[in-house]
This record gives C-alpha cells, structure tokens and sequence, in this order.
C-alpha cells in the first residue's frame, strides 16, 4: 500500500505533463517560417483572400463591402456561438500590429499571437496546408484595406468548449499541417484547382459531415452532410453528387451562383460565388477540374422531408 | 354537453388540420412560383453562354415572367408558412420582412427597366446579368442549402 500511492501519483504527473504537452500551441518553427519576411506580392496577396473566403465571414455584416473586415458575425453551432474577430489592419481593434509571421501562425497552426489556440471555426485546419509564401502575399493585401475601428466581442461558448487549452487535444486527432505538394500523376490545372480548393476554398469544411467532436469524417470527405450553420443540407460533391454536372456548369456555378437548370445557389454558397467571382477565370476552372475528379462517395443519409 | 365538445374537437381539429393544409399549399404553390423563375431564366441564360442563339421574344417573354413572379411572391410568405412542405425558406424572411420586400420590388423594377433597354443582342448581353444578380443576392440571405 505504502508503494502505491507514489507511483499513482507519478503516473498522475506524468499524464498531466502528457496533457500539457500535447495542448501546448505549437507555432512555426524557423524552418518551416523561412520566407515569411517578404514584403509581400498585393495582386497575389489578393488572389489568397478571394481564393480563401475570408471576407465571407470577417466583412463586416449589414454592408456590402467585401474590404472592410470589422468582424462581428455571430456563428452559432452545437459548441455555442462564435463571434468573428476583426481582421482589418485597425492598430488596436484589428490586426494592424501583426507581423506577417503572426498571420502565418495563425492561418498555418492556429495559434494567435498571445500563444493561445484558435478554435477551428476558424478554417486553419484548411490554410494548414498552404504555401508560407501565400500568406505573405495575403498579408501585403490585409494591410492594404481600409482600417475599420470597434473591437468584436468575445466568443460565448459551453463549457468545456470555453476552454481554448483543450483546443489542443482537438488539433491533435484532427490537424494535419502539410503543405499539399505538386501531383505530378496530374495536370497543372488540376493540381492548381487541388490547392484552392483544399488549402485555400476549404470547400470540405462544409461540404463533409462531421463526427461528434467536430472533426471531418475523412471517409465522407466532399460527400456532403447537415449545414453546419444551421438548417439545410450540404450538396455531395463527390461524382456521386455531382453526377452529369460537366465542368463548365461546376465553374459557371462558381463564376455567377446558377446551376445548370438555373436555379440559384443560396446561404452561404451564395457568398462564397462572391469570393469565386473575384478570381481568375481559370482559376474557377481549375477548382472544377479538380473537384469534378473526386471519386463517387456516398455521403450520409439525409433526414426525410419535413 | 358531451356531445358538444366533442363536436367542438372534432370541428377544431378540422379547421386546424384544414390550416395546415393551406399553409402546405402556400408553401408549394411559392416553390412552383420559384421553379418558374428559374425555368424563365434558363433560355436567356444558355444565350449568355452562347449555348443557344439570341432570341429577343424569349428574352422579353422571361422578363415579364420576371416582373410579375416579383410582384406575386411577397404575398406567398405569409405568417404561418415558417416550416413544413420542406421549405427553404430561412426565418429571417420573417424577421427582416421589409427589407425581404424590397429585395422583391427592386428586382421587379430592374426586370421592368430591362424589358425595356434590351432591344438586341449588345444590350441583353450588357444589361440581363445585373438582373439576375438579384437571385443570388436574395437567396445569401434568406435560402438555405439544398441539394
């Protein structure tokens, strides 16, 4: 008896070292962050910010302009309600006082400046895979928008989701930070379309069902599921979805919101056009080539009609 | 005494049930409305992709379905049609109703505008996308997803 208590009470301590460590907000390392002291290039930079949707959920609500990123949409989800930070280069309200290697933490892990973890409403679990490079870019494009004034107010989350520590055990089963490599196995095209889509669109944020802990099915990737936002339901857009869709009517859907029986994309597929009609046409091009590759899955049941 | 309250039941569940069943065909007859819209605006939506050959009667004919689909639509949301018959529709249809409303109008006016400034191929390809602009601008807000 004499002996066990120690040695539970070192298993104890070890666990809770275990925990600490595996919760701890790793940040980029100077390998992984070399180049992030560029100056930054603005056109590419805001390729990245149409190709990533930001302003889909940091613009400012109540106005149309896709630049002015006050924050302050409410997202309400199963874990409580989450209010968008503002992200205009505003010196104390926004991100006027980040270094371009500050918004590489937080878009490449997650992590803020204070070195404390981002909860994954925020899509890093996508731009995880991104191109440091890239952020660069977006960071010379941030800084160039108007500076909107006003601080957002803080997330109003249940416990034990109000415990940003514990974002950590999340990050460990469910964030995956490598950068998506060329396929030469492709085309140009398609592995340009793979990286929009999966490092920077993140398409499968809400195109996918998630398990009870939040996390991606990766099984059912693309293959659609509940809205995360609330009612309605995510289209499969694995081939099994998509079905006859050819890849003109994928980038059309994207260029301009109609499908190819003209009916209009709504909520916020609808926004997200926003962001696709701003790039390039063949960039919209290359998403469908990618996407219109994804092999037939099938996503889950959907409830009966009501 | 019996017998009359249950005929009042009886009566009661009827006239609810016959309430469902209008708020179901307010429901429907809105998603035919809307089906219509669309189908109205796939021709001149092939002729912008230079699928199908200009037609200026079938353009001018889906304009009209236009303005008068925006002048109808309002009243098919009435209270009461929130849920059921699966409907698409997102609360803030409710919440936000004059802003709903006027959504509905300037799309009906800017259909009306085009009727009238689109008189040949150069003016329908400049003019017919900023009309049709309203149906994603309307359904961010106020449509969920659906597949």
């Amino acid at each position: 008896m004499r002996k066990f208590f120690p040695d539970l009470f070192l298993l104890l301590m070890a666990g809770l070292v275990a925990v600490w460590w595996v919760t701890r907000p790793a940040t980029l390392n100077t390998t992984e962050a070399v180049g992030i002291d560029y100056a930054g290039d603005l056109s590419k930079g805001g390729v990245v910010f149409n190709a990533g949707g930001c302003a889909s959920c940091h613009m400012t609500p109540g106005q149309t302009d896709r630049k002015k990123l006050g924050g302050g949409l409410a997202l309400k989800t199963d874990f409580g309600t989450f209010i968008v930070p503002n992200i205009s280069p505003h010196k104390t309200d926004g991100i006027g006082a980040w270094s371009a290697m500050d918004l590489a933490n937080a878009m490449l892990r997650g992590v803020s400046p204070k070195g404390e973890h981002y909860y994954p409403a925020f899509p890093y679990t996508t731009y995880a895979h991104a191109n440091i490079d890239d952020i660069g870019d977006l960071m010379a494009y941030l800084r160039s928008l108007p500076a909107v004034e006003g601080k957002t107010a803080g997330h109003d989350l249940k416990f034990p989701f109000s415990m940003r520590r514990f974002v950590g055990i999340w990050k460990a089963i469910f964030l995956n930070t490598t950068t998506i490599v060329y396929d030469p196995a492709h085309t140009e095209e398609w592995n340009r379309g793979r990286y929009l889509a999966d490092a920077l669109g993140h398409c499968a944020e809400c195109h996918s069902p998630r398990n009870a802990l939040g996390g991606i099915v990766e099984a059912q990737r693309y293959a659609g599921g509940p809205d995360p936002e609330g009612r309605g339901w995510v289209p499969n857009i694995t081939a099994k979805g998509l079905g006859t869709w050819s890849k003109a009517d994928l980038s059309e859907l994207l260029g301009t919101g109609f499908t190819p029986d003209f009916d209009s994309v709504g909520s916020s597929m609808a926004s997200v056009v926003k962001n696709m009609e701003a790039l390039p046409k063949s960039d919209r091009e290359a998403i469908a080539e990618y996407i219109k590759s994804l092999s037939a899955i099938d996503g889950p049941p959907k409830p009966p009609k009501k | 005494m019996i017998r009359g309250i249950f005929v009042a039941a009886v009566l009661a569940a009827g006239l609810s049930s016959v309430a469902a069943l209008a708020q179901n065909n307010t429901i429907a007859e809105r998603q035919q409305l809307m089906k219509g819209l669309a189908q109205a605006g796939r021709a001149p939506g092939a002729m912008m992709k230079g699928e199908q050959a200009f037609d200026l009667a079938a353009v001018q004919a889906s304009l009209k379905t236009f303005a008068e689909t925006a002048k109808k639509a309002p009243s098919l949301f009435p209270a009461g049609t929130e849920t059921g018959n699966d409907t698409a529709a997102l609360p803030k249809v409710w919440s936000d109703k004059a802003d709903f409303e006027a959504k509905w109008a300037k799309f009906g006016a800017d259909a009306e505008v085009a009727q009238a400034s689109i008189k040949d191929e150069a003016s329908f390809k400049a003019n017919f996308t900023g009309v049709v602009r309203a149906c994603g601008g309307c359904h961010e807000t106020y449509r969920a997803k659906k597949n």
